[in-house]
């Protein structure tokens, strides 16, 4: 059982055995979230900053519950509304952080890369909550748990990844993991939301959804990113649903005990019809949210371990 | 104006084609013999020996002459200012800088351009010819007094990058450029297709979820730009063509005898969009770095003689603008102090040859603005290059003479170092 990383900034420099190394360790948080008393000690006398240059609820709530758990100090900071309005650069506001002596922290950022940039000027681990189009990698992690927990294994399965491709970060995050562990991934969606030189990962791309479907064992949907369309990708949400939307109909073209996912928040009624994403049976979505903090708790328990045994770093 | 005298070279003909021994006399800034013999006899009164140099069999070719040198005055003097740039052009083996007019405020009235020559004249050791913009404050909107900046001695006319997107103010600059024989020079890429684009789009821009850019939104720039060529007439030049799709419309433009020649920038040809790897905003420029198969396309192009000018497209940038995410982070890169070296590395690959390139950075440039220079024949300025192709070193950005120091080359390591640059005859730069 190894984990060599300093930082999580993605799922491209995971080796598959630290994936499995991270999914093994959440089990054990997921065994504890349920329990009454749900404190451990891990984390205890770290400082954990959150720092979201970018709207977020879930995400957000989910680290500083993680960290709590763990006994760490949390410390919620929103970006937006800060030094950012004051000019201030994104190397600047890491600079000052990072004297205050974090030992987590956890970033959002809207624009590609980003994360990867603070990541260089600081002395604690950096986990990526989110950076642009680029990964999400935690949200990968959460949606390979929730697979194994209801599939009883995470290889050799055909996984449908359906909607806004091009936009998406948590496609990539989830296309680089599946793609590592040996799964099936097809892509479905319109061209329009298909980012360039997809088929080069290793995907089958399909445009109609009802082919796309075809006997697979997980139909993972995806948010249509609103925010972050420059416009004109699709006609309407309407002609999308028809097209593009998961209802039960296409559903039935996959396999009869295929899982329904999505990494919320939902736009019901546009890619997804609602009674489907309540529909206990075949939506795990609630669970992915359950696992989520699992997840996190063992991201930030392995970085953690790494941190003590590194020798503090004086600052430069 | 000097004399100078240069034996046992190695000359860098690029009208010949060739690389022979020989020796060189420039007699007031003119070059007035070229000998075919090494050590050529020369009295002493003639030439006296601080005005005589002994090649040591290395090379000597003309200066370089780089067009769409962005130099920072007026407005950001804190990142190159007319001093700065004149003494990265002569360490460079730079010997005519060609400047852009992307200034701010644009360089678009004969006063702006006034100015900029009176500026270079004091500060700049090396040639310095001004560009003007082709619309009023390269806004696409009405042409500037294309006339009067002629007068006032602009060598073309470009809006840079600022593509001009109404095609009806373009085809009217164009017949206005064409009457008074101005020559254009346009940034083919189509403003609709390439906005907001911060790589090519395609496997890589994918993997690092970064906006991509097509590379057809090159070759649809260039078509237009082309159907405006046929129609009014203009002498017209591509700043930079970096694809293979691109090629085709310039062959066919080429054969069908318009006025339209093709420059490329030396990151193109030696740098591909992996380089960017975790981000590297030095690798940021504009157009944006294309594939490996686009960069060898492009290379064959120059080889062909397609593509006629190769320019360091140098573009300073302080610390703070690239100091940012990919996408928010400037364009561009410092290059006349690193153009001849990195171009050397496809002389050291076997891809150009010496008078290949020198054809491509010297004697091209140098034709389409009509000037003398870019030639080892008598009646040519004495603006010379001596250089050994072979030192090699490490390129350590903070040596640098620009004040940017936003180079893509830091740490490279390369071979070929410029020994003396001559203007005129006249050193304005040697090595230590």
């Amino acid at each position: 059982m190894r984990f060599d990383q300093r930082h999580l900034l993605g799922i491209e420099p995971l080796r598959p055995d630290e994936i499995t190394t991270l999914l093994d360790l959440s089990e054990k948080y997921v065994t504890l979230n349920r329990q009454r008393d749900k404190r451990a000690g891990t984390l205890s006398g770290l400082t954990q900053i959150n720092m979201f240059f970018e709207n977020s609820t879930r995400t957000q709530a989910s680290f500083e519950l993680a960290g709590k758990r763990m006994g760490a100090d949390v410390m919620n900071m929103s970006m937006q509304a800060s030094s950012i309005k004051k000019g201030e650069t994104l190397i600047d506001t890491a600079m000052t952080l990072n004297a205050m002596h974090p030992d987590l922290l956890v970033v959002r950022h809207p624009h590609s890369g980003a994360v990867d940039l603070l990541a260089q000027k600081v002395n604690c681990a950096v986990i990526n909550a989110g950076d642009g189009r680029h990964e999400h990698p935690t949200q990968a992690l959460l949606d390979a748990l929730t697979i194994r927990r209801a599939k009883g294994r995470l290889h050799r399965l055909s996984i449908a990844i359906c909607g806004d491709i091009a936009h998406s970060r948590v496609a990539r995050s989830n296309i680089m993991l599946l793609g590592k562990m040996e799964n099936r991934i097809r892509l479905v969606g319109p061209a329009t939301l298909m980012p360039a030189g997809i088929a080069e990962f290793g995907c089958e791309v399909f445009e109609d959804m009802n082919e796309g479907l075809k006997d697979v064992d997980v139909v993972m949907m995806l948010r249509l990113q609103k925010e972050r369309m420059d416009g004109g990708f699709i006609p309407s949400e309407r002609e999308y649903f028809h097209r593009y939307g998961l209802d039960a109909q296409k559903l039935s073209r996959a396999k009869a005990d295929a899982i329904v996912m999505h990494p919320g928040p939902m736009n019901r009624g546009v890619e997804i019809d609602g009674t489907l994403a309540d529909d206990i049976n075949r939506s795990v979505i609630q669970e992915q949210v359950e696992m989520g903090v699992a997840v996190r708790m063992a991201v930030m328990d392995l970085l953690a371990r790494n941190l003590r045994a590194r020798p503090k770093e004086v600052l430069v | 104006m000097t004399d100078l005298l240069i034996t046992n070279a190695r000359l860098v003909d690029p009208e010949g084609d060739c690389v022979r021994p020989g020796a060189l006399l420039v007699r007031n800034g003119v070059i007035t013999e070229v000998f075919d013999t090494p050590s050529p006899d020369i009295s002493l009164d003639l030439v006296p020996s601080q005005h005589r140099r002994d090649a040591g069999n290395r090379f000597v070719a003309p200066g370089i002459v780089d067009i769409g040198v962005k130099v920072c005055e007026p407005g950001e003097r804190h990142k190159e200012s007319f001093g700065s740039a004149g003494m990265a052009a002569a360490a460079g083996g730079v010997t005519t800088i060609v400047t852009r007019p992307d200034t701010l405020p644009a360089i678009d009235t004969p006063e702006v351009l006034e100015f900029i020559r009176r500026r270079a004249n004091e500060a700049a050791p090396v040639k310095v010819l001004p560009m003007a913009a082709l619309t009023k404050g390269r806004q696409g909107r009405e042409m500037t007094e294309i006339g009067f900046l002629m007068d006032a001695g602009a060598v073309a006319f470009t809006d840079c990058d600022h593509v001009v997107s109404d095609t009806r103010v373009l085809s009217r600059a164009m017949s206005y450029a064409r009457s008074l024989g101005a020559l254009v020079i346009s940034h083919p890429q189509d403003p609709g297709l390439s906005r907001g684009g911060a790589v090519t789009s395609g496997k890589f821009a994918t993997l690092r979820g970064l906006p991509g850019v097509t590379p057809m939104a090159e070759r649809m720039g260039l078509d237009r730009d082309i159907a405006l060529v046929e129609m009014t007439g203009v002498r017209y030049h591509a700043d930079q063509i970096t694809t293979s799709r691109a090629l085709p419309a310039l062959e066919r433009a080429k054969n069908n005898g318009f006025d339209v020649t093709a420059g490329t920038s030396m990151h193109h040809l030696t740098l591909n969009e992996l380089d960017v790897s975790d981000y590297r905003t030095f690798f940021k420029v504009k157009p944006p770095l294309r594939s490996e198969e686009d960069r060898q396309a492009v290379i064959a192009a120059v080889n062909a003689g397609l593509i006629d000018v190769i320019c360091s497209m140098h573009t300073p940038q302080d610390e703070e603008s690239k100091r940012l995410p990919y996408e928010e982070a400037a364009s561009g890169a410092v290059g006349l102090e690193t153009l001849m070296p990195v171009m050397l590395r496809l002389y050291h690959s076997g891809d150009l040859t010496l008078p290949g390139l020198f054809r491509a950075m010297s004697l091209n440039p140098s034709r389409r603005l009509g000037l003398d220079s870019g030639r080892l024949a008598r009646g040519a300025p004495g603006d010379l290059v001596l250089f050994d192709a072979d030192k090699p070193m490490i390129l350590d950005r903070f040596k640098l003479n620009s004040k940017s120091k936003n180079t893509p080359f830091d740490g490279a390591r390369l071979q070929g170092r410029v020994l003396e640059t001559f203007v005129d005859g006249l050193s304005v730069y040697r090595s230590l």
